[in-house]
């Protein structure tokens, strides 16, 4: 019969959960609700459905100290480089902006980490960044890719998210149009993160995780700033699940 | 020391002997008794002894003043200044309150500017530390600083300070980090005997016990018990080895340390001046008394020198010695002399060590303690 693992990363904006046998065999995610550890437990049940024997399960995250029913936790450092790692082989730095930190992290050809760095001070060039933008600019996310698709970026010059919130209000009132400042917010997310990814030695193949990951758009411009190719794959948002579910299923298959 | 108490129980009366050492430096004021209080490494404290006086740490560990020092000092200063300033200003520090003189060094921009205010309201002497460790005027100076650190104390307290006495002190002070340096040394055990929180709640407080030579009878005595026992079996798991450098870590700061041990590892020796900047050297006792000082604390691989290569030799011994897995280098906000190191401490731990380095920044307050965790647990998984 086949083993089967769970691996959940509990995220401040989404929680992702994946359901693993050595492939991939289901997906889940869902918006973090004000009680991570129920958005955690309803990805489990569901992904488990119909299962005989219970999944070993790993969660990772933000709200992985909650989790005290998991069979274990695990940072979302050393998911986000597994995971990376199951999504590309090659991989050697791991770029992955989430909601509400940033990091990067390097690999060594095993796939070990062997340093990383985190931003977690500031909110700004992350995930909430950009929400709270859209928002402003009364869009959303997804639709962002294709609004900004070949527009001009106009020049945003706060890093700081209050101060950039009330910069786009002041350049609404000027009638920017909004793609142009879009643009330009997605520029100076690319050019932040290109600054704090650059304190490490950045080698390729560089991949970029997340839930930032799925834009195009700020792909392009982060590697026109780092001046390297960037990698990412359609489960990018998931990495960190991946991790904690590959990890899980090695884990288990050892005890076995 | 009664030996029949717990260790743990031991590990926590010495962190609870500055709580109690409040008591002892008010009745050593009743008794007439002169209370020097200093910040830093580079007090020569053997001068402030021969002259009778005791020495003591002053609070500047906590995040419970920082507001009252922000309104005089900027608020993107080092936490330590702020703290220091704002137990001196508010006088919620005993210490700082007892203390008929207090010495501070030069030793970074931030803190000798602090000195000048803290100045106004508290007699303050500073010593002039060189830039660098080489050369004789570097020498020369600092020699001719602790020489007027003596004048000074001589003049303010009306007394003389022998040369003699001097010598005393220095023998004393030397027995003391030799005590220091055995105890501490038992991080070098593997597995280990006891925690790095342990290590350090014994190594600070002892700073806070007056009776020297009942602090050294103490500190040998805890050595032996703790290494009988770890004969007999008394040891904890193995766990990855960790080492901590950079700045300062007492009180609010020891969060460190916590979040290494609580996420998986041990803090097995420290590279800072709590615990072996200021004891690995010694003083020559043979010297002139002066030069024998001067030599010994100009020594000291801070930071503030430029070069430091005595702060990558200590490290070295130490890694090699008490065989560490990982290092962790603590920067206390807007410390920019050991931010800047960072680069060549990493730098020497991956080539000559190849171990893994985590530089992190921290200020006093408990905010930070969520990524703390998560950074720590994410360098302890690497390991």
């Amino acid at each position: 019969m086949k083993f089967y693992s769970i691996g959940i990363d509990s995220g401040s904006t989404t929680t992702k959960g994946i359901l693993y046998n050595g492939d991939i065999v289901k997906k889940l995610i869902r918006k973090t609700s004000v009680k991570p550890r129920e958005s955690i437990l309803n990805i489990y049940e569901e992904l488990s459905e119909g299962l005989k024997e219970k999944p070993y399960m790993v969660v990772t995250g933000y709200g992985r100290e909650l989790a005290d029913f998991a069979d274990k936790k695990v940072t979302e450092i050393t998911c986000h480089g597994k995971g990376a790692k199951y999504l590309n082989s090659n991989v050697k730095t791991v770029i992955d902006i989430g909601g509400q930190d940033s990091k990067v992290i390097k690999l060594d050809r095993d796939g070990n980490i062997v340093d990383f760095l985190m931003n977690d001070k500031c909110a700004a060039g992350t995930g909430r960044f950009l929400e709270v933008i859209v928002n402003i600019l009364d869009t959303d996310v997804k639709s962002i890719d294709t609004m900004i698709k070949g527009i001009e970026p106009y020049s945003i010059s706060s890093m700081c998210t209050v101060f950039a919130e009330s910069e786009v209000i002041s350049l609404i009132a000027e009638e920017v149009p909004r793609e142009e400042i879009l643009s330009g917010i997605l520029s100076s997310i690319a050019k932040r993160t290109a600054n704090f990814v650059s304190k490490i030695d950045v080698e390729s193949t560089v991949f970029f995780t997340g839930g930032l990951s799925g834009s195009q758009e700020l792909k392009i411009r982060l590697e026109k700033f780092l001046g390297v190719r960037i990698e990412t794959s359609s489960l990018s948002q998931y990495a960190g699940a991946i991790g904690a579910a590959v990890i899980g299923y090695n884990k288990f298959k050892k005890c076995k | 020391m009664n030996i029949k108490k717990d260790l743990p129980e031991i590990y926590e009366s010495f962190s609870e002997a500055r709580k109690n050492g409040f008591i002892t430096a008010k009745n050593l004021k009743d008794k007439g008794i002169a209370l020097i209080g200093t910040f830093c490494t580079y007090m020569p404290q053997e001068i402030a002894m021969a002259s009778g006086a005791v020495v003591v740490s002053l609070c500047s560990t906590s995040d419970e003043t920082i507001g009252d020092a922000e309104k005089d000092l900027p608020r993107n200063l080092c936490p330590l200044i702020k703290s220091s300033y704002g137990f001196g200003k508010t006088d919620k520090c005993p210490y700082f309150y007892f203390s008929d003189l207090i010495v501070g060094e030069t030793t970074c921009d931030g803190k000798k500017k602090m000195y000048e205010y803290l100045g106004e309201f508290k007699s303050v002497h500073v010593m002039q530390l060189p830039n660098s460790q080489s050369g004789d005027k570097s020498f020369g100076l600092w020699k001719s600083e602790i020489v007027k650190l003596k004048e000074t104390i001589e003049e303010k307290f009306g007394i003389k300070v022998s040369e003699e006495r001097i010598k005393e002190a220095i023998k004393i002070k030397n027995k003391e980090r030799q005590a220091l340096k055995r105890f501490y040394s038992l991080g070098k055990l593997e597995p280990p005997a006891l925690t790095g929180h342990d290590i350090f709640k014994v190594i600070n407080g002892s700073g806070f016990k007056f009776n020297k030579e009942n602090s050294i009878k103490e500190l040998s005595e805890l050595t032996e018990t703790v290494r009988r026992g770890y004969e007999e079996g008394k040891r904890l798991e193995s766990k990855p080895r960790i080492l901590i450098t950079g700045c300062p870590i007492g009180g609010a700061a020891e969060k460190v340390i916590k979040a290494i041990e609580d996420n998986g590892a041990y803090v097995v020796a420290f590279e800072n001046c709590n615990v072996s900047k200021a004891n690995e050297l010694l003083v020559d006792e043979d010297k002139n008394v002066f030069d024998a000082l001067a030599e010994k604390y100009l020594a000291i691989g801070c930071s503030c020198m430029s070069p430091n290569p005595n702060r990558l030799d200590l490290l070295g011994k130490m890694i090699e010695e008490y065989k560490v897995d990982g290092v962790v280098d603590v920067v206390l906000q807007a410390c920019h002399t050991y931010a800047v190191e960072t680069l060549s401490v990493k730098k020497f731990t991956s080539s000559k060590f190849d171990i893994p380095y985590m530089a992190l920044e921290i200020d006093y307050s408990k905010s930070d303690i969520g990524q703390l965790n998560t950074r720590m647990a994410a360098f302890i998984e690497m390991l």
